[in-house]
């Protein structure tokens, strides 16, 4: 699909920030390689955060193609500093212990399930099509997640607390999901994506059903962070691109 | 001596942790048969299911995956092995052998 110069920009962008959640998520949740509670969730978490990165792979090679400048997928991935790139705060932070990795993993595919849900609308086809792609595998890592919540803030007193605490922790990184500045209002505007009225609603519906069923206190939303979006990240994005990009931008031609 | 006895004492109850082990059978195509795929720990059914996908279905397509406790398997013991599986081969009305294969039929 080829953009006017005034919206091209601006897809690029928002392709940026639905590639890099993703990305950075992924990275996060391949830390637990050789770590997980038992062998069957070590899987389960590298089975999502392939799943992740495989998503990322298709929405920046996208966004290369939009910008138009001969990018590759791999370019972007390894060639921006952290004031470039564009996901969400809380993806960012460090995995904590397995509470603090679930209550993450669960608000974001709440999150993720309902985007994409709006997204495979879109004019957009290659948009849509990822989505719609996405889709099925968000699905199963919201009924991962959402089963493990239940299971961690109803089970042991202490696997109560934890997740608790993360559910707290990460409340105030969860505004930023639902915030639409200029660059999606345009694309809006433009009809390339769908206008997503009630995201957060339906967010907090879900999210306020399972925490419920957890035994779960809701926080009070309160302060809430913002900046991501335009580049604004916690001193913890650079730590996981020293790791990512270290290889690629010491040896640029390096091949697996 | 003294020793021995301490270690003895000290020594904790070991209480089982480990999640109940449930076995997997996948069926790979429409009217096959559930196969044995392997085993794997849960703490219930719903994550049985949800780790049997993760550790049997990553690769290839599946149909449809079956999780059951191992302790709900009531298996023969070797001890059967006569009795059971001595397969009578002095029986010979146990081996149909005797008919004739019409000609142009393919075994």
């Amino acid at each position: 699909m080829v953009f006017s110069p005034e919206i091209q920009n601006d897809v690029f962008e928002y392709l940026l920030r639905l590639g890099d959640d993703r990305l950075v998520l992924g990275h996060r949740l391949s830390e637990w390689c050789g770590h997980g509670p038992i062998l069957e969730e070590d899987i389960a978490i590298s089975n999502l955060a392939l799943d992740c990165v495989g998503q990322a792979i298709q929405f920046l090679k996208l966004a290369g193609e939009v910008e138009g400048k001969g990018r590759s997928e791999d370019d972007i991935a390894y060639f921006r500093d952290v004031t470039e790139y564009r996901n969400l705060m809380m993806l960012e932070l460090p995995k904590g212990d397995f509470g603090f990795t679930i209550a993450r993993q669960f608000f974001f595919d709440v999150y993720s399930f309902h985007l994409m849900g709006s997204l495979q609308e879109s004019n957009y086809e290659e948009l849509a099509a990822i989505a719609a792609k996405s889709l099925k595998e968000i699905r199963y890592h919201l009924r991962h997640s959402s089963q493990w919540v239940l299971r961690l803030g109803d089970g042991t007193e202490e696997s109560h607390q934890r997740i608790q605490d993360a559910v707290d922790d990460l409340w105030m990184y969860t505004g930023e999901m639902f915030e639409v500045d200029d660059v999606m209002q345009r694309l809006i505007d433009a009809k390339t994506i769908p206008p997503m009225p009630s995201l957060k609603t339906r967010w907090k519906e879900m999210v306020v059903d399972i925490l419920n069923q957890a035994t779960l206190q809701i926080p009070t939303d309160t302060y809430m962070v913002s900046g991501s979006r335009q580049g604004r990240h916690t001193e913890h994005l650079g730590f996981i691109l020293a790791d990512m990009q270290f290889l690629p931008r010491a040896y640029p031609d390096a091949k697996w | 001596m003294s020793e021995v006895e301490r270690t003895e004492r000290e020594k904790p109850e070991i209480e089982d942790n480990e999640w109940p082990i449930w076995e997997v059978f996948v069926q790979e195509k429409q009217g096959a048969p559930h196969e044995h795929a392997g085993s794997l720990h849960a703490p219930d059914s719903e994550m049985a299911l949800q780790n049997a996908r993760d550790v049997y279905a990553r690769r290839g397509r599946l149909l449809s995956i079956w999780v059951i406790p191992s302790s709900e398997i009531t298996a023969s013991a070797p001890e059967d092995d006569g009795p059971f599986f001595d397969p009578g081969n002095d029986k010979v009305y146990r081996h149909p052998q005797f008919y004739k294969i019409p000609r142009g039929v393919r075994v």
